[in-house]
């Protein structure tokens, strides 16, 4: 009844092509960002910056990466927790280098160094296909975290081989640091998410994201029709490598303050993230956005659930959630196995017909 | 057949359910909160539960014994953190807000990622036996504390004791130091390092990758290189898998030394019979020896108050976790001491850490005697004497003994690594030192 098309005319191709073609979708998203920007910086707090928004947001980054290079390129990767590092260790390197440089510029060099390490890793990906270029990346996982932790220089030779993130501002507001607010913190990663998902959205409908998807679809194909394999594979290599490495820098500077290469981005990280992507849906910006809300938002709700209202013991609350997300995975692996992404294109295509469906 | 509105009543119901359940009820505000970050879950949940237990079973006896600390309860909130960073953030925003007083969040990880968080925040940190070793630089690290001992006392106690078994040299003897790759294992491998150039011996480093269960390779280089020695920086399944090994290799277990974190019994006992004569070093006494534990079987565990029932009383872990408790509620009463009243908040507590001055009398008197070194800790001083001591298992009684005293460390060797550290540290974070 009011989710459709009728009566929003459109007089351009521009129009006719745009992200949101449905009036509603476009207010919603609108009011998603207007309260995104305006509203919620009023209001946050620490707990709510520290420990839902702002991992949201940052995994959110990463798994639109991933996203691009197993989703769109069907490139699969396991090695995205060694890029993260790349990213984490590019921006640390710069950080307590270039001091007075403004830290949202450092974060997205660091994006570009982890952009060359990805292309570097993704030679491979030119010969090899499908679970053996998985293999390949996961010895780009393991070899990055064993170089960040065998290297001192990596970490300026601290004693204990972890990486601290000093105070660093943005127009006078620290944006890393124990002294960066709540609002700074959620503000530049929402930056970073709208923005990077932005990008991905139109680099993705573009003929860049085409060739993606051609290689993606069958590659052999795709090069008798002129595509050619080597720059497409590469470019959503470093492309990718480039939003993982953002999530990276983030997840250092701005959200953990210190980290260590083995814990923070070992294979669980990996996983992780990929995991989000296969439950958000691959393919899909708002399917990375969901996977990574069903991953990182779930668990602190059921613990808080469990914990705080039903007063359980903390250890059983744990088990008990780890069961219950693991129990979700399967359910929704199996009622959509095309993840949350597609549960909401079949919620509107329902919506749209709706109250008369055929 | 559900009707419509029961659905929606329904829905109301958990949409409810939710919003409260985000907005974490917060407790009496007159209460002591000591919140608890531990973990009883994943690959150091068998280490972390008794620990967490020991520490929770202690102020549970002061509550029901005494009626908490002068006269004010102290409650521990517990988070579990899995030894997981990122949850340890969310315990610890979760926590803050209720009147936090001091964290303990018993890994060096998760220590590294607080330290800044509660400088900003003025919330005490204390970490006896991890975290940061340089943190013992008061003048630096204002709001964080680490006595009894820190990893490079425990690296200097070590070698200290070899050197007595040696004769006092150690020239050309081969030390092999078997340890968890990540922050916690690598702290003490400068201090070995000063301690191979001084005594003249040569350290072999061999790290091994978190969580643990994979070091055969590393045992195979110990079977081929014959160190004399080997020291051990583990934690979770990493230190039975160790001992295992090193039984598997027939290493000598009486030349095999861990750290503190690597001498409990869930570390020896999978090993069974072969783990017999291996050596940890300890800050604190084990077994239920003490008078304090009368108190603790009438009050805590036969009214069925202990922290998962008490399965764990007097083992090596729930005795560290409860002497942190020890040295935590001794400076909370030295707080309310220099405060003048009950209620405390977190930089009064940290006035109480700095003042702390817990005598072996003080000890007898708690009902612990020398169960721990003395701690006397002062503005430059958070990290208090540095002594360990060493304990051996005795795989046929199932049970450690202690077998030598309390050893200060080599503070020529240590003071100026940690004042190297921590300057380093403070021209990184900005930091004027104090005092």
């Amino acid at each position: 009844m009011f989710y459709r098309e009728a009566g929003d005319f459109k007089t351009s191709y521009r129009d006719d092509g745009q992200t949101f073609p449905i009036r509603l979708d476009r207010w919603g998203y609108y009011a998603i960002l207007a309260v995104a920007f305006l509203v919620v910086p009023l209001v946050i707090d620490s707990y709510w910056a520290n420990a839902v928004l702002v991992p949201f947001l940052i995994y959110a980054i990463a798994a639109i990466g991933l996203n691009i290079l197993t989703g769109y390129a069907g490139q699969v990767s396991l090695g995205t927790g060694g890029f993260m590092a790349v990213g984490a260790y590019a921006v640390y390197k710069l950080m307590t280098a270039f001091p007075g440089v403004p830290i949202v510029i450092l974060i997205v060099v660091a994006g570009a160094v982890t952009a060359v390490v990805g292309v570097l890793f993704g030679l491979p990906s030119l010969r090899i296909k499908g679970f053996y270029l998985a293999v390949a990346t996961l010895a780009a996982q393991f070899f990055l975290v064993w170089l960040f932790n065998k290297v001192p220089w990596f970490y300026n030779y601290s004693a204990s081989g972890q990486i601290n993130a000093p105070e660093r501002t943005m127009f006078g507001w620290a944006i890393t640091g124990p002294a960066t607010t709540a609002s700074a913190k959620y503000l530049t990663c929402l930056v970073f998410a709208v923005v990077l998902a932005w990008v991905a959205r139109n680099l993705t409908r573009g003929s860049v994201g085409r060739k993606w998807m051609a290689i993606r679809d069958m590659d052999i194909a795709a090069e008798i029709i002129g595509v050619n394999p080597l720059t497409a594979k590469l470019s959503a290599f470093a492309v990718s490598s480039f939003f993982v490495g953002i999530a990276g820098a983030l997840l250092f500077s701005v959200y953990l303050g210190a980290a260590e290469a083995s814990e923070a981005f070992g294979i669980n990280k990996s996983f992780l993230i990929l995991f989000m992507v296969i439950i958000g849906g691959l393919g899909s910006i708002f399917g990375s956005f969901a996977g990574a809300a069903f991953l990182v938002l779930l668990p602190v709700f059921l613990k808080n659930v469990l914990v705080a209202q039903l007063g359980w013991p903390t250890d059983l609350a744990a088990h008990i959630e780890l069961m219950i997300v693991g129990a979700l995975i399967v359910f929704f692996l199996i009622v959509e196995p095309h993840g949350l992404a597609r549960l909401w294109r079949l919620t509107k295509e329902k919506l749209r017909l709706w109250p008369f469906p055929h | 057949m559900k009707t419509l509105g029961e659905e929606t009543k329904m829905k109301l119901k958990l949409a409810s359910l939710a919003l409260g359940a985000v907005m974490a009820a917060a407790p009496a505000m007159a209460d002591l909160v000591v919140p608890n970050l531990s973990y009883r879950t994943g690959p150091y949940g068998a280490n972390g539960t008794q620990y967490a237990d020991g520490f929770n079973d202690y102020f549970t006896l002061l509550n029901e014994r005494d009626g908490g600390i002068g006269g004010q309860k102290v409650l521990t909130p517990e988070c579990e953190t899995a030894y997981n960073t990122e949850k340890g953030v969310e315990c610890y925003e979760a926590t803050k807000g209720n009147g936090a007083l001091v964290y303990n969040p018993l890994s060096t990880g998760i220590t590294y990622q607080l330290i800044p968080k509660v400088s900003a925040d003025k919330i005490p940190l204390y970490t006896p036996g991890y975290g940061r070793t340089s943190a013992k630089n008061g003048k630096v690290f204002e709001w964080i504390f680490n006595a009894p001992a820190n990893y490079w006392d425990g690296a200097s106690v070590a070698v200290k004791y070899l050197l007595d078994q040696n004769g006092g040299d150690l020239n050309g003897k081969k030390i092999a130091l078997v340890y968890h790759n990540s922050a916690y294992g690598k702290e003490p491998i400068r201090t070995l390092q000063e301690l191979a150039k001084k005594h003249g011996f040569t350290l072999t480093e061999l790290p091994i990758d978190p969580p643990g269960q994979e070091q055969k390779s590393q045992w195979l280089q110990i079977r081929r290189d014959k160190p004399d020695y080997v020291i051990m920086w583990g934690w979770g399944v990493m230190n039975q898998t160790a001992i295992q090994e090193a039984a598997n290799i027939r290493f000598p277990m009486e030349n095999f030394i861990g750290i503190w974190w690597s001498g409990s019994e869930v570390d020896v006992l999978p090993v069974g019979a072969a783990a017999n004569g291996y050596k940890s070093l300890t800050f604190n006494g084990v077994g239920t020896d003490y008078p304090l534990y009368a108190d603790m079987q009438k009050f805590v565990v036969e009214p069925g108050k202990a922290s998962q029932g008490g399965q764990f009383v007097g083992s090596a872990l729930y005795s560290r976790g409860m002497y942190a408790a020890v040295v935590i509620a001794e400076a909370i009463r030295k707080a309310q001491e220099l405060a003048g009243t009950a209620e405390i908040n977190a930089a009064q507590l940290r006035d109480g850490f700095e003042a702390l001055d817990i005598t072996p009398e003080r000890l007898t008197e708690i009902g612990l005697p020398d169960f721990g070194p003395e701690i006397k800790m002062s503005c430059d001083n958070h990290g208090g004497s540095g002594m360990a001591r060493l304990q051996q298992w005795d795989a046929a009684a199932k049970k450690w003994t202690l077998i030598t005293e309390f050893t200060a460390p080599d503070q020529e060797i240590l003071d100026p690594l940690i004042l190297e550290d921590s300057e380093a540290y403070a021209k990184e974070a900005g930091i004027t030192p104090r005092c």
